[in-house]
């Protein structure tokens, strides 16, 4: 390899599964670290870890002239994002290329192109992707009227520049749409600077399904099989699996066929995940992510391939490890995402010390996390602090180790979604597969 | 008399809705019980900083995006 050393753009359980990986292929990992997390579990396993800053994220981690900074002392050749932060930051890429720097993701280019939704959407569509059927921008209320009634409601109005959720409305009539669409158009111009709008179609109940995929730069696109992410609060997954159940495996087919068109459509290259939803036998992109995201143990489990070890793998040039005929997938894996917030009230966030701590572990647990007895989660990022992935030969023993593991596993001094997991691995709707994105809403009342 | 605002969750405070905006109180300002004086960011989440008495802004212990511990002293408030 030419990539020698890696800079480790980011904190908590990603940057230290991150280091391990770098570990694993011989590479020198360099963390970096706030204020707030010296000594954490990322800098005492990483090579070398260099101070970028203040507690606070913006001052730290969002810090792209500190990161930047933190490579040329500690003589990284690489940069590896994680997720969140600056890992789907165009400029941030950009700029660690033009520092001569090798960047482990796709161009800053394809993030761009990517990451604006009605842009997306319409690579998609070039690409034969289908979409959730909707309008082009609308100019006026008159348009939003005339165009909703080709769509069908009740539908979406949303921000063509939005994300996370914001610049989002629903509207199930004409009078409705009347009043929403000016509002709309406001909110949008405040929050992202333009005032374009668009409709979608809404639909009734979809399952959030999403594939893996994963490119190099000699044309060789795999992808690694899906996920379904439909247990979400508001739009934030909690639980995900892998293979999706229930899915019709033509259907799984053509959206797997579909995510790798995609990618090799915009030139992609390392690993990313195209999101589906998926209602009455029919698949409809909604957006592509480009980055490792959380959930990819469970893509790891049921298929053996190191996702992130292919990243810095192809980052530096070399094909990848596996060709489609050699991703097979195999049993079942399940994750629940540990946030430290409290369920009994509102999913509070509940920074804290960790008083206690018992890991699961036995066949198929596979527990990713950062944190020790005596470490202090802080206020300033991220609740989700570990995550466990479980891996059965099938899907009722991934259930049932899920539950033992589930079990085992106890976290004391702040409040966690443990006790949600417990509760949920025992619901019909998930034992059965038939959750679709608004169970947990539902369940949660 | 006076009154202390404490921080009731760690975080980062801010003494402004939005970067560009004006402060939610100026200094010397009148505020009654309940009025919004501040937000804390705690886990990427916004959370209201209320003020538990009436009063006048007198001092601040904290200054605009600094970071805060659970019971810190935010502003004095004259009653």
């Amino acid at each position: 390899m030419t990539i020698r050393s890696v800079l480790v753009a980011n904190r908590g359980e990603i940057a230290l599964r991150v280091v391990r990986a770098c570990r694993d292929l011989g590479l020198r990992a360099v963390a970096v670290y706030s204020d707030a997390d010296a000594g954490a579990a990322h800098v005492r396993h990483a090579d070398a870890a260099v101070h970028v800053g203040k507690s606070s994220a913006g001052k730290s981690y969002l810090n792209a002239e500190a990161l930047l900074a933190a490579a040329r002392e500690s003589d990284a050749d690489a940069v590896h994002p994680g997720y969140g932060f600056l890992s789907e930051n165009a400029a941030f890429a950009r700029a660690v290329a033009d520092a001569g720097l090798t960047w482990v993701g796709p161009a800053a280019e394809v993030i761009e192109r990517m990451g604006d939704k009605a842009t997306a959407r319409a690579t998609a569509q070039a690409a034969g992707v289908p979409v959730v059927p909707g309008s082009g921008v609308v100019a006026s209320v008159d348009d939003a009227v005339a165009a909703a009634a080709e769509v069908g409601y009740p539908v979406l109005v949303k921000a063509s520049a939005g994300g996370g959720g914001r610049g989002i409305r629903p509207a199930s009539d004409d009078d409705e749409l009347r009043r929403v669409v000016d509002e709309a158009r406001r909110e949008a111009a405040s929050a992202f600077g333009s005032d374009a709008v668009y409709l979608e179609r809404m639909l009734r109940a979809p399952k959030h399904v999403e594939v893996q995929v994963l490119a190099d730069r000699h044309g060789a696109v795999v992808h690694v099989g899906e996920r379904d992410c439909s247990l979400q609060r508001r739009r934030q997954k909690l639980v995900e699996e892998a293979p999706a159940p229930g899915l019709d495996p033509a259907l799984r087919e053509r959206m797997c066929t579909a995510a790798a068109d995609l990618a090799r459509e915009v030139g992609y290259v390392g690993a990313g995940t195209v999101e589906f939803l998926v209602e009455e036998g029919e698949f409809f992109f909604i957006e592509m992510n480009t980055r490792i995201q959380v959930e990819h143990p469970v893509s790891e489990l049921v298929t053996g391939v190191d996702l992130v070890a292919e990243q810095l793998r192809v980052a530096d040039g070399r094909p990848l490890s596996v060709t489609q005929d050699e991703v097979a997938v195999r049993g079942s894996a399940v994750e629940f995402r540990v946030n430290a917030e409290d369920p009994d009230d509102d999913f509070l966030p509940s920074p804290g010390e960790i008083t206690a701590l018992e890991l699961p572990g036995g066949p198929g647990v596979r527990v990713d996390t950062a944190l020790a007895v005596g470490d202090v989660i802080p206020p300033f990022y991220d609740s989700m602090v570990a995550k466990l992935a479980v891996w059965g030969p099938d899907r009722a023993t991934a259930l049932a180790r899920a539950r033992r593991a589930l079990a085992e596993y106890r976290v004391e001094g702040v409040p966690t979604t443990l006790g949600l997991h417990r509760r949920l691995v025992d619901e019909p709707a998930l034992v059965d597969g038939t959750h679709d994105i608004t169970t947990l809403e539902r369940l949660l009342g | 008399m006076g009154h202390t605002i404490t921080a009731k969750t760690p975080g980062v405070f801010y003494r402004k809705p939005s970067p560009d905006a004006e402060p939610y109180v100026a200094d010397g300002a009148t505020v009654a019980e309940g009025d919004v004086i501040g937000l804390i960011e705690v886990m990427k989440t916004y959370r209201e900083v209320k003020a538990d008495a009436a009063g006048t802004v007198s001092t601040w212990h904290v200054d605009d995006e600094d970071e805060v511990t659970i019971g810190q002293e935010l502003v004095e408030l004259d009653t």
